[in-house]
C-alpha cells in the first residue's frame, strides 16, 4: 500500500482580505428542569452530555464518541501539521484523572473557576466531556452544557456547525425527556437568567501571531461596541439583574465591565486576551471573542462571524478605520439600551456618531479591501466575502429605513416585534412576567416550544442555509479543516480513540504498546482532500495508523 | 390599546413607521408592516406554546455562573 499524503506540502492557506478564516463557535446553554427547580446544575449538565453519549452509541456501531484529551501533560515537540510523534505516555498517565462526577466533584465545581473534569461513561458514572463525530466538543463547563463547534473556514459553515450544536442539544433533551427516572431538562440558547448571571457564547478566530495585539484592540473595540445592532439577540430588562424595566439590543452588554482583560467570568472585557492558540503557537493566535450573544437567527449568526472576520482582515492589513470610542464600556451599554439606534457615541477625536455610522465606516473599509484583494468578486472571489458584504449593507440599510424588513433577519428586532405584539394586545408593562417568559422561551431549543422556531416555521425569520445542511452537520465534520480528521477518527475508529482535543487525537490500538498521539497543530490540514483517501482505505485502526505513521510501520516497543 | 411606550424609539422611528400604510391603527410607533402582519394570528399561536404560570417559570430560571 502506498504511503498516504500525511505530510502535505506546506502552504495551505485561505484567501486573504475577506471573510474566510479559521473560526469556530462555543455555546453555553442555559439549563433548567422545571419539575426539579433545585436540581444541581452541574449534575444536570453532565446528564445532558451523558444523554448524548447514549444517542451516539445507538448511532455508531463503532462505539461511543470519545473523551476529551485536556491533559496535554506531555509537551509536544515543535511539531508542525502532520509531523507525527509517538507519545511516550503510558495509558495509566492518561486515565488517572478524576473520572467520575461525584459529590466531591460537584462541590468543587462551585468553588473552582474552571470545571473540566473528564469522566467515564461506564458503570453509571457521568461523562463530562466528549468529542463528537462532527469534530465538536460537548462538555460540562462550569454549570452549563457547552457545545464547541468544529473549526470551519467561513461564516456560512460557522452558522451551520453552530446550529448543528443546537440539534445535538435537542437530541440530548429528547433523550432525557424519554427517561422516566430523570426530570426533563430544558436548554436555552441565551446568555442570561436576568438575575445577574450571564454565560457565554464565544467566537474563535485564527490570526497570524505577527499582528500586534494592540492593533487588534484598537481595530476591534469600536466594531464590538456597535456590532450588536446586527447580531444582538435582544433582552427584556436593563441592568445585570434586570431591575430596570425595558428592552435592550444585547443579552451580554450589561455584563461587560472592562476594555481589555483575561477574565471571562468576572469583570468581563470587551477584548479578551486569552492566548491558547490550540495550534502552532509561534505562527498563530486564537482570538477568543466573548462579547457576542448566542444567536438563533441565522442571519445574525452569519453576520456576527462574517463581519468580524472581515474586520480582522482589515486589522491584519493595517486598514481598520482610525476611530477610537470614548469610554467604550459605557458606549457599549448606551448602544444596547437604544433600540431607536439614534444614540450618538462620542469618539476621541470629538465626533459624535451613531452605531450605524460606525458600522458603515467598517463596511466601507472592508468593502474596499475586499475589492482591492479581489476576494469579493461575485464570480472569481472567495465565495463568501461578496455575500457577507451584501448582507451586511442590506441589514444596515434596513435598520435605518425599514425596520419591518430588518425584523425578519435581525434577532433583537424579531424578538422585539413579538414583545410589542404582546404589549399592544394585552397592555403589558416591560416588567410583566409574560414578557420575561417570551424572552426566555424565545431561546428554547425545542422547535415546538422555542419561539424563534415558531417564527422560523412561519417564515418570519430568514433562512440562510436549509435544514438538511444543519442536520447533516450533526454527524459530518467540516471537510476543509483538521476537524475532518478528528471527526472521522471518532466516527470510524471510536473504540480505539482514547482521547482527542483540538490539536491531537490519541489512539490505543492493539499491537501498539503505547498510546499513539497524532498531533493536529495545523488547522488547515487533516482535510478531506488530504486524508479522505486514508479513511476510505481502512476499516480498522491498526492499518490506518500504520499508514498514517508512514514508513516506520512496526509498532514501537512497549 | 396600551401605548405606554416607555422604551420606544422616538423621532426617527415614529417618522418611518408613520409612513407604513398597512400598519394597524392601534399599533404604536416601533412597529412596521412586515412585523405586524398576522400578528394576532401569531400571538394566538404563541399563547398556546408559552409555558403556563409565567411568573413562577421565569422566577425559577436561575443559572449558576458562566463565562
Amino acid at each position: 500500500m502506498t504511503a498516504a499524503p500525511v505530510r502535505p506540502a506546506l502552504g495551505e492557506s485561505l484567501p486573504v482580505g475577506g471573510a474566510m478564516r479559521v473560526m469556530g463557535a462555543e455555546t453555553e446553554y442555559g439549563i433548567h428542569a422545571p419539575s426539579a427547580p433545585g436540581a444541581n446544575a452541574t449534575m444536570m449538565s453532565a446528564r445532558v452530555v451523558q444523554a448524548y453519549a447514549q444517542v451516539t452509541r445507538q448511532r455508531a456501531a463503532g462505539g461511543a464518541e470519545t473523551r476529551w484529551d485536556y491533559t496535554d501533560e506531555e509537551p509536544l515537540h515543535d511539531a508542525r501539521g502532520w509531523t507525527l510523534e509517538r507519545a511516550s505516555a503510558h495509558p495509566s498517565q492518561l486515565t488517572d484523572q478524576p473520572p467520575v462526577l461525584d459529590a466531591e466533584a460537584v462541590a468543587l465545581a462551585y468553588g473552582r473557576e474552571e470545571l473540566e473534569l473528564d469522566g467515564e461513561d461506564e458503570a453509571g458514572s457521568l461523562l463530562m466531556n466528549m468529542v463528537l463525530g462532527n469534530g465538536a466538543r460537548l462538555y460540562v463547563d462550569h454549570a452549563h452544557p457547552e457545545y464547541s463547534s468544529a473549526e470551519v473556514t467561513n461564516p456560512r459553515d460557522a452558522l451551520i456547525w453552530d446550529a448543528a450544536g443546537d440539534l445535538v442539544a435537542l437530541a440530548a433533551v429528547r433523550r432525557l425527556a424519554a427517561d422516566p427516572e430523570l426530570p426533563p431538562v430544558n436548554l436555552y440558547k441565551n446568555n442570561t437568567d436576568n438575575k445577574s448571571v450571564s454565560y457565554g457564547s464565544h467566537e474563535n478566530y485564527l490570526m497570524p501571531r505577527s499582528v500586534p495585539f494592540g492593533d487588534i484592540v484598537r481595530g476591534l473595540t469600536p466594531f464590538f461596541v456597535t456590532r450588536q445592532v446586527i447580531c444582538g439577540a435582544g433582552r427584556v430588562g436593563l441592568g445585570q439583574d434586570s431591575s430596570t424595566p425595558g428592552y435592550q439590543i444585547s443579552q451580554r452588554a450589561d455584563f461587560f465591565e472592562a476594555e481589555v482583560g483575561l477574565e471571562t467570568t468576572i469583570r468581563r472585557p470587551i477584548i479578551n486576551t486569552r492566548d491558547e492558540p490550540h495550534a502552532t503557537a509561534d505562527k498563530y493566535r486564537r482570538l477568543h471573542v466573548i462579547i457576542g450573544d448566542a444567536n438563533l437567527s441565522q442571519s445574525s449568526n452569519y453576520l456576527k462571524f462574517g463581519t468580524t472576520a472581515l474586520v480582522l482582515s482589515l486589522i491584519e492589513a493595517g486598514l481598520a478605520p482610525r476611530v477610537e470610542v470614548y469610554e467604550p464600556v459605557s458606549a457599549l451599554q448606551t448602544v444596547s439600551h437604544d433600540t431607536s439606534l439614534t444614540a450618538k457615541i462620542r469618539l476621541l477625536d470629538g465626533r459624535r456618531v451613531t452605531a450605524l455610522d460606525l458600522q458603515w465606516m467598517y463596511h466601507e473599509a472592508a468593502a474596499k479591501l475586499a475589492q482591492d484583494t479581489g476576494v469579493a468578486d461575485a464570480v472569481d472571489g472567495d465565495g463568501h466575502t461578496h455575500d457577507v458584504l451584501e448582507r451586511w449593507a442590506a441589514t444596515l440599510t434596513q435598520l435605518d429605513s425599514d425596520r419591518g424588513a430588518a425584523a425578519t433577519s435581525v434577532e433583537w428586532l424579531a424578538k422585539l416585534s413579538l414583545l410589542e405584539g404582546y404589549r399592544d394586545r394585552d397592555n403589558l408593562a416591560w416588567n410583566d412576567a409574560r414578557l420575561g417568559l417570551v424572552d426566555l422561551q424565545w431561546a428554547d431549543i425545542r422547535p415546538e416550544k422555542g419561539l424563534y422556531y415558531r417564527f422560523l416555521a412561519r417564515n418570519r425569520m430568514q433562512r440562510i442555509v436549509d435544514d438538511a445542511e444543519i442536520a447533516a452537520a450533526v454527524t459530518e465534520p467540516p471537510s476543509d479543516t483538521r476537524a475532518f480528521f478528528r471527526g472521522r477518527c471518532i466516527s470510524s475508529f471510536g473504540k480505539d480513540v482514547v482521547g482527542a482535543s483540538w490539536d491531537s487525537v490519541i489512539f490505543d490500538v492493539p499491537g501498539y504498546g503505547r498510546l499513539q498521539r497524532v498531533p493536529t497543530r495545523e488547522p488547515l490540514r487533516g482535510t478531506k482532500a488530504l486524508t479522505g483517501g486514508l479513511f476510505a482505505r481502512h476499516r480498522t485502526a491498526g492499518p490506518f495508523l500504520a499508514e498514517l505513521l508512514g514508513h516506520n510501520t512496526a509498532p514501537p516497543p512497549a | 390599546m396600551a401605548g405606554q411606550e416607555q422604551q420606544q424609539p422616538q423621532s426617527r422611528d415614529s417618522q418611518v413607521e408613520d409612513d407604513i400604510p398597512e400598519a394597524p391603527p392601534a399599533a404604536p410607533e416601533g412597529q412596521a408592516s412586515a412585523a405586524t402582519q398576522g400578528v394576532d394570528d401569531l400571538l394566538d399561536e404563541i399563547d398556546g406554546v408559552l409555558e403556563s404560570n409565567a411568573e413562577e417559570f421565569v422566577r425559577a430560571f436561575v443559572q449558576k455562573g458562566g463565562q
